[in-house]
């Protein structure tokens, strides 16, 4: 068992080890995704995110271990933000022809997102700091951290804020806008990006290339206006408050 | 695939040093993506080379946001005594935000005309 015990302290302090069981999961998760007939419900983030903590968890590895390995895979998103032109850029003719109904789009989805959160926070009785970091949680983590921190949030707080947000989008949008009867993949991916940011927009570009180029644009637009709308949303509420 | 991948990275750096050279509120990947969008509409032949890398790197997207989810884990406890409401919050939150986000793309669409096809 000795050598056991040596090959373990030697791969669980590397990045090797944390990467293949990122990718692993990560398959795992698409392979039960697929297997449930690529329902919805069964998210393959989740299902990754819950295996990996459990793996941690059991083996009893801190976070900055796992994530010297993982750092690979969490790198690829500015990258992978870039890429995103290039749906956006096969939908553009669509997009001209759907600039009204974006602009109004951007603009109710993004004052949805901030006020009812911010309502549903204040009714329920929490507190301040949660409050300014629930306001931004539709934009995309980056922005949202920046946002939070000039209004008074948690960055951390945010961080997981923006992650609950992104998977709950991916899972309860086709069932929902199945429920409203939208046929339309622009306003269907537009909705799901704005609101989800990257985890919305990668469900979106899974079910179809239109609402996955219109969830891009989406959650492009919606970092701008999350910038203007956080802030005005939260004084909004809290002169409802006083 | 060497070429459009040196491409990407350098819309992200410019992305980058955009964003805090000129102190926007916006992330450096995010000025990148205009930045490749902009590139992409200049030239076909540039899209052409762009189309497999970028197609590569976007067919596991999800998967590029799992060691953040697992971060996450860790920071639960962060909502405290206050979880059910945040909770309640995130989820209603988010299902108005898409509900009014898509109501309202699909009824200016329908006032203006707007079809896709």
């Amino acid at each position: 068992m000795t050598d056991f015990a040596e090959i373990w302290s030697y791969l669980s302090q590397g990045p090797l080890l944390w990467l293949t069981a990122t990718l692993t999961a990560y398959a795992l998760g698409d392979a039960c995704f697929r297997l449930a007939g690529r329902s919805p419900l069964v998210n393959p983030v989740l299902i990754a995110v819950a295996a990996l903590a459990v793996l941690l968890h059991l083996t009893a590895t801190p976070y900055s271990t796992y994530f010297e390995g993982a750092q690979f895979v969490h790198f690829l998103l500015g990258p992978a933000t870039v890429a995103l032109a290039l749906p956006l850029y096969d939908s553009l003719p669509r997009l001209r022809r759907a600039l009204w109904p974006t602009l109004a789009a951007l603009i109710a989805g993004s004052f949805t997102a901030a006020l009812s959160a911010l309502a549903i926070g204040a009714a329920l009785g929490v507190d301040a700091t949660v409050l300014a970091s629930l306001a931004p949680k539709s934009a995309t983590a980056p922005v949202a951290i920046g946002i939070a921190e000039r209004i008074g949030g948690s960055p951390t707080l945010t961080a997981v804020l923006v992650i609950l947000t992104g998977i709950t989008g991916a899972i309860v949008a086709t069932p929902l806008l199945n429920l409203l009867r939208l046929k339309d993949w622009r306003a269907r991916g537009f909705a799901v990006g704005l609101t989800s940011h990257g985890i919305g927009t990668a469900r979106a570009l899974q079910v179809h290339p239109t609402a996955g180029a219109f969830a891009a644009l989406g959650m492009a637009l919606n970092a701008v206006a999350t910038a203007l709308i956080a802030p005005l949303s939260l004084s909004l509420i809290q002169q409802g408050l006083q | 695939m060497l070429h459009a991948l040196i491409a990407i990275l350098i819309c992200q750096v410019l992305g980058e040093s955009a964003a805090r050279v000129l102190s926007l509120p916006l992330p450096g990947p995010v000025l990148g993506m205009v930045l490749m969008l902009a590139a992409l509409i200049a030239s076909p032949r540039f899209a052409a080379l762009i189309r497999p890398t970028a197609q590569g790197i976007l067919s596991h997207l999800s998967l590029l946001f799992v060691p953040a989810g697992v971060g996450v884990v860790g920071h639960f406890a962060t909502l405290g005594t206050q979880t059910a409401a945040i909770l309640l919050a995130v989820v209603g939150s988010t299902i108005l935000a898409i509900t009014a986000g898509a109501l309202t793309f699909a009824l200016v669409a329908w006032l203006t005309g707007s079809r896709d096809d």
